[in-house]
Formats: structure tokens, sequence, C-alpha cells
């Protein structure tokens, strides 16, 4: 009976309202079955290997790892990788937002094309991004030695140090966001948008007022791992000379040879990570994403641009060449010059069906893993759920070589049979990418009125059942998005591939490592541009999809 | 939707993914069981047989990857490489420890060796014999593979090799400020570091390097990007290894504009460095691990190094490429490259000058 009068209550309406329908519901319904609690704590519990492994390390070495912290100029690097992860961060939001709503809502040419090509940019390994951003727009790149013919410009201002590291990482780094976004807005139920137009506010205004407000999570959840992301990368920034933690680590790693002050430097980048964490999930409202009743199937209305339309399709085009179009001609240009000197056997498919094949693998593994997590922090919001969430992210900051070295730690005593198999790397990768999918799957799951979950339970659904035919289709753009952007992160992992992947495997992503390593830039190319169009295939089939539901 | 329609799009969806799953698990077993076929019984139980070895590479595969081919014909051996960078793939031998499957840690540098020296077993004497002295551990550890020299990279459009100083003395001068490119996080530049710490003595060194860093050279990240941006006139000059440059003469044709200046008047700046190989005492295959390492000394191999690499050959009677200066030309300094292992004196003087974070 009180499930009845749940359903049939009206609700507060407006995002903020912290009115929940479950403590009507009888204790049965509101518990979260114990296993799901038990996977969420596996998943977690496996997420954290690698900082355990981090703390041993770095207790090894005593005192010396607290002197080696002081040694450097911890404060001044500190510095340096905070300003980088506030303009790579708002710089990512400030072109995703737009161009997701674009990509969406609106009646942009070609939008389906524009959604494929703005994805791509995440395919792109930085050090491989880094190095054709130098190629085209270094001091003394392509780009100056056009210009010195026609205007004798002698040398490009400097690309190198902080402005140089933001914009690459800005333009290799905003599809975290973009996907996030786009997956959250593709979902969201039209009636509030509507009633705001009916109330005479302008486009713009209910974009600023209604719309954004609905989008703070998924640009929450997506700004989160471009900090991250910024946090731990090391090509782009060695290669664009610009100091963070990576290049001192790397240091320990590959010169000094010491894994206990790597490992204590690890702990501290950690530590940086621990904090964007909880800036991130302190900005979170308690706030209700999810409309009373449900409106699912509506028909969205298009927003017509009008005279934006010429400069939403300028912005749109020029995202996509400079984060893509760059980076591609480049990588052309090596390859066409490779071809032209005789080189042959340049396109290795076996790597590429490698790649494919763990990609997928760990597509599907994290997107189901992520699941208990994402599920329990949204429905049961308490102490540990969000503990285990946040917990979650904790892979995805560190470098990737610790993760690696992690698991050879654990792998080789406790779990001989897998190791040095494509079971502990898929392993990796779900401790790596865990939160990208546990951010997208979240974000999606706020949409969701759990009341529809709840009234199919009272008609005798059982829970599984329940959550996979009322929740599921309502969450699909997010599980989708997750698998997609698991899917290209793993196309182009390298250190733990490296370390973990079975012996004589290859991937593109270290055919394009050994080749690039010794300056063989056309056996760089054609991998990365097998990477790129590989990468292309799910986002094609997500956008095609999404047309054919439309 | 009534429940029948409903409840059985529940099953679908399970069914779907189960069978996703299984197809996956199928797939990664599939590729595993083609493994196992090459591999034998057992991933790494016992290869008693003789017939297969592997080795963690820390040199690259698109350098010696060939070789190891040319071996694997050679000999009948099965090699499996594992390739990395050398400090990824010294830290996993670390941490494997004697649970280890590697054979042989075919390393980059020294330093590499160095930091897993205990993990090493001795090499016979008629193995080590064959580099000369300078070029192995002074406790038969390990054995040098192939050289490689410092040197100066210069742009050509800007300068000529009149223009260039004679030792690395010379590039203090305030003349070469904002025009040097280096690399402080990369291996060799800090064993060259070490090399003139062992020559010149500490003082002398903080000095040059202090004289660097006042002239403002540009930090990249290896010693690539070095050669590029000094090829492209980013800077005009470049410390880097020797062998790189021909790569870019490789790729980008005879008008990539830069070559390479040995320094004539020697010193730490043209210190030769080597590459090594170890056998690990979790070897079970020592023959096929000893057969390796001679073949890299072999003169096959040796002469693959001279002609595909551009290093130096370190065993007699192999000759290395036309293009290279005479190794007994580059005054090379008297310095043991064993002693290039010192590292974390190296990298507190580098830290000190501000060269290192």
């Amino acid at each position: 009976m009180k499930v009845t009068r749940a359903i049939g209550e009206q609700l507060p309406q407006g995002a903020g309202a912290t009115w929940t329908p479950r403590r009507l519901l009888p204790p049965s319904l509101r518990r979260e079955p114990l296993s799901l609690w038990l996977a969420a704590i596996a998943v977690a519990g496996a997420a954290a290997l690698p900082v355990l492994y981090l703390a041993v390390r770095a207790a090894e070495s005593g005192e010396s790892a607290v002197d080696l912290i002081f040694d450097f100029d911890t404060v001044a690097i500190l510095w340096r990788s905070i300003q980088l992860i506030v303009l790579v961060t708002l710089g990512s939001v400030l072109i995703a937002v737009p161009l997701a709503w674009l990509t969406v809502r609106t009646d942009l040419p070609f939008r389906r094309a524009w959604a494929v090509a703005s994805v791509l940019p995440l395919a792109i390994p930085s050090y491989v991004g880094a190095l054709a951003f130098i190629s085209a727009f270094g001091p003394k790149g392509l780009l100056q030695g056009w210009l010195e013919g026609p205007f004798g410009v002698e040398r490009l201002p400097d690309l190198y140090g902080l402005t140089g590291a933001s914009v690459v990482l800005i333009l290799l780094s905003y599809p975290y966001v973009f996907l996030t976004v786009r997956a959250t807005l593709w979902r969201l139920e039209p009636e509030m948008e509507e009633a705001s137009w009916t109330l005479g506010r302008s486009p713009w205004q209910t974009f600023r007022r209604v719309t954004l407000p609905l989008l703070y999570p998924a640009i929450g959840a997506g700004a989160l791992l471009v900090a991250l992301y910024t946090l731990s990368d090391f090509g782009a920034v060695a290669l664009l000379q610009y100091d963070t933690f990576t290049r001192v680590i790397f240091n320990e790693y590959n010169n000094a040879f010491n894994r206990s002050a790597a490992a204590a430097l690890s702990l501290v980048l950690l530590a940086v990570a621990v904090s964007l964490i909880l800036i991130e999930a302190s900005a979170r409202r308690r706030a209700r994403y999810y409309s009373g009743a449900n409106a699912a199937r509506r028909r969205r209305r298009i927003v017509r641009l009008g005279r934006w339309r010429l400069p939403a399709f300028i912005f749109s085009s020029l995202v996509t060449l400079l984060a893509l179009g760059i980076p591609v001609f480049v990588l052309v240009y090596w390859l066409t010059r490779g071809i032209n000197a005789g080189e042959s056997g340049l396109f290795d498919w076996d790597a590429a069906y490698t790649s494919v094949q763990y990609s997928v693998a760990a597509a599907v593994v994290t997107v189901i893993a992520a699941i208990p997590i994402s599920v329990l922090s949204v429905r049961r919001p308490g102490l540990l759920s969000t503990g285990l969430e946040r917990f979650s992210y904790v892979g995805f900051a560190m470098p990737g070589i610790a993760v690696g070295l992690g698991l050879v730690f654990f792998g080789i005593r406790y779990a001989t049979g897998i190791y040095q198999t494509v079971y502990l790397l898929v392993f990796a990768y779900v401790v790596l990418f865990l939160p990208v999918a546990v951010g997208l799957i979240r974000s999606s799951l706020l949409q969701v009125n759990p009341r529809m979950e709840e009234a199919a339970m009272s008609l005798g659904r059982s829970r599984i059942n329940a959550f996979l035919t009322v929740t599921v289709p309502v969450i699909r753009p997010g599980l989708a998005a997750a698998a997609i952007m698991v899917f290209l992160l793993t196309m182009k992992e390298l250190p733990a591939t490296l370390i973990l992947g079975p012996i004589e495997s290859r991937t593109l992503a270290t055919s394009i490592w050994t080749a690039a390593e010794e300056a063989f830039f056309a056996r760089a190319a054609a991998p990365s541009l097998l990477l790129v169009i590989a990468s292309a295939a799910p986002m094609t089939f997500l956008v095609l999809r999404e047309r054919s539901r439309n | 939707m009534t429940i029948e329609t409903s409840n059985l799009l529940a099953r679908r969806t399970v069914l779907m993914a189960l069978g996703l799953a299984t197809v996956l698990v199928l797939a990664i077993a599939c590729s595993s069981d083609d493994q196992n076929e090459n591999d034998g019984p057992g991933r790494w139980s016992s290869y008693s047989d003789g017939i297969e070895l592997i080795i963690y590479s820390g040199r690259s595969e698109s350098l010696v990857g060939p070789l190891i081919d040319k071996f694997e014909e050679a000999t009948g051996i099965d090699a499996k490489v594992n390739y990395a960078g050398t400090g990824a793939l010294a830290a996993t031998l670390l941490e494997e420890g004697d649970r280890s499957p590697a054979d042989v840690f075919f390393a980059q540098d020294p330093g590499g060796l160095g930091s897993i020296i205990e993990l090493v077993k001795p090499l016979s004497d008629d193995l080590i014999g064959r580099v000369p002295d300078w070029a192995r551990s002074p406790d038969n550890l390990w054995v040098g593979i192939s050289g490689r020299a410092r040197t100066v990279v210069y742009n050509t459009e800007a300068l000529s090799p009149e223009d260039l100083p004679d030792t690395m003395d010379g590039f203090t001068d305030p003349k070469w400020k904002g025009r040097i490119g280096w690399a402080p996080t990369n291996g060799s530049f800090q064993a060259m570091v070490t090399g003139m710490r062992l020559i010149w003595g500490e003082d002398r060194t903080r000095d040059w390097l202090e004289g660097i860093v006042a002239n403002d050279p540009s930090v990249y990240a290896k010693n690539t990007p070095t050669i590029a941006a000094t090829g492209s006139g980013e800077v005009e000059v470049g410390f880097v290894n020797h062998y790189y440059l021909h790569r870019f003469l490789a790729e980008e044709g005879e008008g990539f504009a830069a070559r390479n200046y040995f320094l004539p008047g020697g010193g730490p700046g043209s210190a030769v460095l080597v590459t090594g190989a170890a056998i690990l005492k979790t070897s079970d295959n020592v023959t096929a691990a000893e057969r390796f390492l001679y073949y890299l000394l072999s003169t096959e191999a040796q002469s693959y190094f001279a002609e595909e690499t551009y290093e130096y050959p370190l065993i007699a009677g192999v000759s290395w490429a036309d293009l290279l200066p005479d190794l007994a030309s580059l005054n090379t300094p008297d310095i043991d490259v064993s002693d290039l292992g010192d590292l974390a004196a190296t990298q507190n003087l580098l830290r000190e000058v501000g060269a290192l974070p």
C-alpha cells in the first residue's frame, strides 16, 4: 500500500530537493542486497592493490623517502601541477560542454560527424599528440616553414611551458568531459526545459538556468577525470618541457633506479589526487536529477541555432581541426615521407587485432565491475558507498608504471597462474580505468527515478530483473559511453601494457612507442593512424544507433 | 509492456551479457592456448630442453628485433622477448625477485644492469674476454654489447664545425646563451656527467653545469627531441648520443640540417658508453642464455650493430660504419664504464644546480 502511495505522491520539483522516495518503502525493498555490497568492496579492494604496493615500497626506504620528498622542490612542483590542472580542466569544460550540447540538442550541420570526431583525440597517445603539435607549431615547426617564405617569420613564439602544455592537454583530454556530458544530455528529460521555454525564457537563459545545473554531475565527473589525467600524464608534459611530478618519478625509475623513492613520490602524487577527488565530491550537491513523472521516449525539441548556426559550425570545425586534424595531418606527413623513402611493412595488423581484443575485454569487464559501486553510491549514499566510490578513482591518478609494478608485486606472488597473461593485464586495465566507468554510470544513474525500479519490484520482479529491464535501458547511453571511453583509453595505454602484457604480445600502443623511441617516425605514424581509425568504430556505431532511435 | 515480454527482455539482456562474456573468455583462452602450444608445458616450469629463452630487453624492438630473429634462425632457440624501458624492466626484475621467469636482461645502459646486480650470475671468462676491459663489469657480472659515443649535434645552417669549441668547456661561454639543447633526465647524459665527476672532479663538474644552466638551455625529454630541435633550428647545438642522428638522416633525408661534431679535444664530452647484457640467477636455461650472449658478441651481430644501428662494435675484427670516426681517434677519456654506475651523487649534483627538479 505504501508503495502505491509513493508512486502517486507529488514530488517537489527542481534540482535541490532532497526528498527520497525510498523512505516510504518497506525495509525489505530499501536494502540493497549484500552481494552488491560485497561486489563493490571486492572491486574497490582490487583498485587498492597498487596503493598498497606503493606503501610497502615507500615504507622500505624509511626516512630517506621523506628526505627525498623534501629534497625536491616539492612546493614548486606542486604549484606548477596545480596551475596546469586548473587551466586544463577549465579549458576542457569550456570546449566540451558547448560541443556536447551542440551535437545533441541543436541543428548544427553535420552534428553526428562532429560527435564522432570530437571523441577521437582521446585515442591519441599524449606523447604522439605532443610530438605532432611540436612538429606543427613548434618554434621551427611546419607552420613556421610555411610562413617564412611569404612573411619572413623566422621563429614562432615558444610552444613550450605552461601555455603549450595546457593547450595540448586540453585538446587531448576535453573528450572526457564531452563524453560524460553527452551521455547525460542524451537522457535529459525535456519537460523542465520545455517549461522554461513556455515561461518565456530565451534558449540561452534556459541553458544556463535549467540545462546546465542538470549537467553538473556529468561536468564534475568529466572534469575530475581531466584533472587526474593531467596530474598523471608524462608524455605530453615531458615533450612540452613543463615539469610536474611525473618527471621526477620518471627520473627515479629510469635513472636513479630507486623504486622506493619513486613510490614515495607517487604517494605524494596520490595525495594531490585524493584532494582533487574530495574537491569534486564536496562540489556535488545532494540534489535530484530526475523528474517526477517518467517522460521516457519523448521527442526532444531540437534547438534551431538560427544566426548562431555559422559560429557554432566554425567552433566545432576549429576544435576538430586542432585536436584531431593537426595530429592526423602530421602522422600522414610522416607516413608518406616513409613510404616515399621506400619503407614497407608499416602496418602491423596483428598488433591492431591484439589491441582491439584487449580493449574490448577491458571495456566489458570494467563496465560490469563499475556497476555495483555506481549503484550503491547513487542509491545508498552513505559513508561506505561514498568511500568505495571515491576510492575507485585512485588507480586512474597513479602513474601507469606504478600500477604495473604493483600488479607485478602481487601477481608473481599470489597469482602466478595468470602472471604475464592477458587476464592480469585486463585486471590492470580495470584498476586503471574503473573511475572512468564509475563516473559515467553514476551520472547516468542520477537521472533515473528509483521509483521506476521499485514499482517493477512491487509488481513482482526480482531486483536484478528490475534493474536490467527498467534501469539499464535508461542508463544505456551512459553504459555505452563508459565502454567506449575505456576502450579508447585501453587502446592507447602503454606503461602497464609494457610491464604486464604477455611476452611477445604487441599492441598498437607498444608498436608506436618502440618506433617513436628510436625516431622511426614513419613506423610510429602507421600504428598511430590505425589507432585513430580503430577507435572511431565504436563511437560511430553509438552515434548511428542514436540516430535510429531518434 | 507486459510482465512476460519484459521478463523476456531481462532474460535476453542477461543472456546477451553472458554470451558476450563467454565469447570473450573463449577468445582470450584461445589466444593463450596458442601461446601455450609454443610455450610447452607450463609457462616457466622447465626449459631444460634448451629451446626457449626469455629475454627482458630494454633495447627497443625496432633496433634489436631483427637481430633476435636472426639468432632464432641460427640456433633454433625460441627467444621470447619482453620489450620495455630499461628502468621499467629493472624495477620489474627487482619486484619479481627469485620468481622471475627471465633468463637474460639486455639493458640500454650499465646503470640498469648495476641496479639489479644482486640478481645476476657471473659470466664465463671466455665470454667476457671478447670485449675490452673498459666495456664490462669488473666482477664479470655483465658484458658490454655495443658502444655509443657522446657527441655534440649542431645545426648546419647556423654553424660550421669551426664555430664549435674543442671540448665541452667551451659551451659555458655566454655566447652560447639560448643556443643549447640538453636532456638532463636522459640516462646517457647523466652517465656523461658521472664521467665528468670522475675525470674533472666535483667542483669543476659543478662549475660546468652551472655555466650551462646560466646559458639558459632548452630542456628536452630525451635524445631524439633534442636532435629534432637541432635539425629544425630551434636550438643550434645539442648534447646527445651519436647514433640517433643516423635515424634522422634515414628518415628525413640528407637535407636534415644537423650533423654530429666529435669534440677534437676529447674529454667526458666524447665518452663512449655501452649497452650490456647479463644472465639472471633465476635462469633455468643458462646454456641458451650463454648462446644468446655469445651470439650478440659474434661477428654477425656486431656487424649488425655497426651497419644497421650505427653503433660501435666492441669485439676485435669488426669495423664500424664508414660514417663514424675511428674509436681511437675519439679521444675517449680513460674511464671504466662500470664506474659510471655511481648515480646518486650525479643526481644530487644535477638537482643542486637546478638541472633536475
